[in-house]
């Protein structure tokens, strides 16, 4: 088809002379911002594969020298450099020792707020204040094994019930419907005697039966009066806090199939001064002893 | 004779149509599904109840139906629908392969999605972001694909107008590179698992930058070249204007399509991905700028001599808010690209802001655009049913893109600056949890505007069947259609 170049009366400007179902194009120059601000990036862009790493052979970085990988551990070192002096004082001293020193208490208090929060606070709670499910509450003053600095220190570093650590906390509760130790009845009245511990039976009957069965199963780890064994993490019994249900039916439920905790060792996975600032932290949540 | 003068309906009515329509119902259809879907993601992560404790509902798996549903159903079947439109008219030739052809892409290209979706939902998937699909459902795409070509080819090949319009260079790259990457980055074994599952002949980091290589470009010719395309028919349709500048049209296509290419490393700022690699990503983002642009001064300056048309006509009113959003977004994506910024924004909401500018303001806004100017055309209709209803669905779904963006960059800025902020003592100043505790106001704000946009497409819903069911029809040509014997092509 033969082109027709018309003059664009609005504008001024000629068409191509081509016509695709109706439409027409105008053949009006590159607007000069656009080409000069093209020109530019290319410019910009040339430049920087002159000063930063753009050939794919090794030990090519352009002019600057910069690196990824020399960027990374620079930062990396100057964070260190920067926090290390404290650090290596936590390290060095006990949990005891920096609970004595205002200076380097302050520091762990600090160190081991963001160090729970993004270690223990999935688990623990982000105010250590537990989880439904078996996760302690840490910001009262009942321990399973134990409240105070060194107490806290080996279980925050050594973990309970892991296969990381030789000195992980160890201690396993029968199965007592599972094994066969004790029938569902049974299981029920010495259910109903550990709330008499604590003042809650409401079946005397049952709790008289339970009794029996009470100091021949469970009494040797939590102990006569239910007071709990913090040696072997044996929960205290004869209080009002429960952390997998405290009606008859959650203790009925436990006692026949217990559910373990477990926690990692996080002396294997932090920095021990990462351990002492925990540590310290927790103690001072609310519960340390 | 009768026959001379009935020549130019004759040719009118040679045009495959059928199938273009159906394309358009999927294209109002999947838009509804996509939208709804992520006003339902963004509900959960404002929400995680609402996850349901189901593994279906759960979001890891309705995240990909959204995606795919607004990307390669909805933004799929526009493009189908409008190049098949485009190519024909001007090329003035009727569709290679005929209306066959069109049946056999508008229900093989269901076909793709339903077993995609059907997938996600079941939890098959490749772990690809936007390239999910199993390997059946990838070779089924390509056969599709490949026809997709030829009938688009084919119909170019023998068109009657001297030039290629320039609508059609950016359709036809959209359908060449889009074949070339789907294949790229889909090349896997199927291994074991009943057959459904496959693991990809690249690993590590050549796995990741295959990815990227693809994931960048799907947006650049998938979401750019594709409705550039688009754009520059419906525009100057619309308008009643030349386009802007050949000139520019040529220089800014071979720009584009050039640069595009080599800007996917961009996404793997800061990873194992080498230093060189990085950095080109990086610098051919940034020269991406003005080739993008020239795309939006053509789309924009074409309105020159016709500005009083956006006060009249609120279907171009959305083709050039669009253009607007697409130079917005391709200036945000080469700041973003430098290395700097990208410290700061990768992983963060911002990017996810800065996807739905585009996504939502670009290509949902310029496909709204066309479907008002084609679906009176399609079903040769006198007009709308209402304008007054575009009017609403526009100031509606703008505003659902102002809450959604403006909350996505204060709400990525924010948990970027947090990721990185330390105290005095030289310890992180926030937890994880923290950053995503303060993100909460900043997700409903998001759910609100998914809200309205899925308002607006509902009213669009409702205009369009209007359009269709009560507005009367233009007067026919004396020939009906049915009197062309197909042999006539």
């Amino acid at each position: 088809m033969p082109t027709k170049i018309e003059k664009d009366a609005l504008t001024g400007r000629e068409t191509t002379g081509h016509e695709w179902d109706g439409l027409k194009e105008l053949n009006t120059p590159l607007p000069s911002w656009w080409l000069y601000t093209f020109y530019a990036t290319i410019a910009f862009s040339v430049l920087w594969m002159i000063l930063y790493p753009a050939l794919p052979l090794p030990g090519a970085t352009g002019l600057t020298g910069w690196t990824a990988r020399g960027a990374l551990s620079g930062e990396l070192e100057a964070a260190r450099a920067r926090t290390e002096p404290m650090m290596a004082r936590l390290r060095a001293a006990t949990p005891e020792q920096i609970a004595a020193d205002p200076e380097l208490r302050a520091f762990a208090l600090a160190g081991g707020r963001i160090a729970f929060a993004n270690h223990c606070a999935a688990c623990h709670g982000a105010g250590g204040q537990g989880a439904r499910g078996g996760y302690p509450n840490l910001a009262d003053d009942d321990w399973l094994w134990g409240g105070d600095l060194a107490a806290i220190h080996a279980t925050i570093r050594h973990g309970i019930r892991n296969q990381d650590s030789e000195e992980a906390r160890m201690s396993i509760m029968p199965r007592f419907l599972a094994d066969g130790t004790l029938t569902m009845a049974q299981i029920h009245d010495v259910a109903e005697y550990v709330l008499s511990l604590s003042g809650r039976a409401t079946q005397p009957a049952m709790a008289a039966r339970g009794e029996g069965i009470y100091a021949e199963n469970c009494a040797s780890c939590h102990g006569e009066r239910g007071e709990g064994n913090q040696e072997i993490g044996a929960p205290r019994l004869n209080d009002r806090i429960w952390l997998h249900g405290s009606d008859r039916a959650a203790i009925a439920a436990y006692i026949a199939n217990p559910v373990l905790g477990v926690m990692p060792a996080f002396g294997q996975r932090l920095d021990p001064a990462v351990v002492n600032m925990l540590t310290v932290y927790v103690h001072a949540l609310g519960g340390g002893r | 004779m009768a026959a001379m003068a009935a020549g130019t309906a004759l040719r009118e009515l040679r045009y495959v149509e059928g199938p273009i329509r159906a394309f358009a119902i999927a294209t109002v259809f999947w838009g509804v599904v996509g939208f709804l879907m992520g006003v339902v993601i963004a509900a959960q992560l404002a929400w995680p109840l609402l996850n349901l404790d189901l593994e279906w509902t759960t979001f890891g798996r309705l995240r990909p139906v959204h995606t795919s549903a607004v990307i390669f159903a909805f933004g799929g079947n526009a493009l189908f629908c409008t190049s098949l439109y485009v190519v024909q008219r001007t090329c003035r030739a009727r569709l290679f392969g005929g209306e066959e052809m069109g049946w056999f892409l508008f229900w093989g290209y269901q076909l793709v999605i339903v077993t995609a979706a059907l997938g996600y939902v079941l939890g098959v998937t490749q772990g690809k972001e936007y390239a999910e699909p199993e390997w059946y459902v990838d070779l089924w795409l390509t056969v599709v694909w490949v026809f997709y070509l030829v009938a688009f080819g084919g119909t170019i090949l023998r068109r009657e107008e001297p030039h290629i319009y320039v609508a059609n260079w950016f359709y036809l790259a959209f359908i060449i590179t889009v074949a070339m990457l789907h294949i790229g980055n889909n090349l896997a074994l199927p291994i074991g698992d009943g057959l459904a599952k496959s693991y990809g002949l690249a690993a590590g980091v050549q796995d990741a930058m295959i990815q990227w290589w693809y994931g960048h470009n799907a947006v650049g010719f998938f979401l750019t070249a594709g409705f550039l395309g688009m754009m520059y028919y419906f525009i100057p349709k619309q308008a009643e204007r030349p386009v802007y500048s050949y000139r520019l049209s040529i220089v800014h296509f071979w720009a584009l399509i050039f640069l595009y290419i080599w800007a996917g490393p961009h996404h793997l700022h800061y990873t194992a991905l080498p230093d060189w690699a990085q950095t080109l990503g990086m610098v051919f983002s940034i020269m991406l700028w003005m080739p993008s642009w020239g795309g939006m001064i053509n789309g924009i300056m074409t309105l020159s001599g016709a500005w009083d048309k956006l006060r009249t006509n609120p279907g171009l009113r959305f083709s050039v808010t669009a253009v607007g959003f697409y130079g917005m977004s391709t200036f945000e994506g080469p700041v973003m690209s430098i290395k700097a910024v990208n410290a700061l924004s990768h992983y963060t909401d911002w990017t996810v802001g800065h996807v739905h500018s585009g996504a939502m303001g670009w290509v949902g806004f310029v496909t709204f655009g066309a479907l008002y100017w084609l679906v009176p055309v399609l079903w040769r209709k006198k007009g709308l049913y209402s304008e007054r209803l575009v009017s609403w669905h526009f100031w509606i779904a703008t505003l659902g893109i102002v809450l959604y963006i403006t909350a996505m960059w204060v709400s990525g800025i924010m948990q970027g600056l947090m990721w990185r902020a330390y105290d005095e003592l030289g310890f992180l100043q926030y937890s994880f949890i923290e950053t995503v505790a303060a993100m909460h106001p900043y997700y409903v704000i998001r759910f609100l505007g998914g809200v309205l946009y899925l308002s607006g497409a509902l009213i669009m819903v409702y205009n369009l069947w209007k359009t269709v069911t009560e507005v009367p029809r233009v007067e026919e040509a004396a020939v009906p259609a049915r009197a062309v014997p197909a042999a006539a092509q």
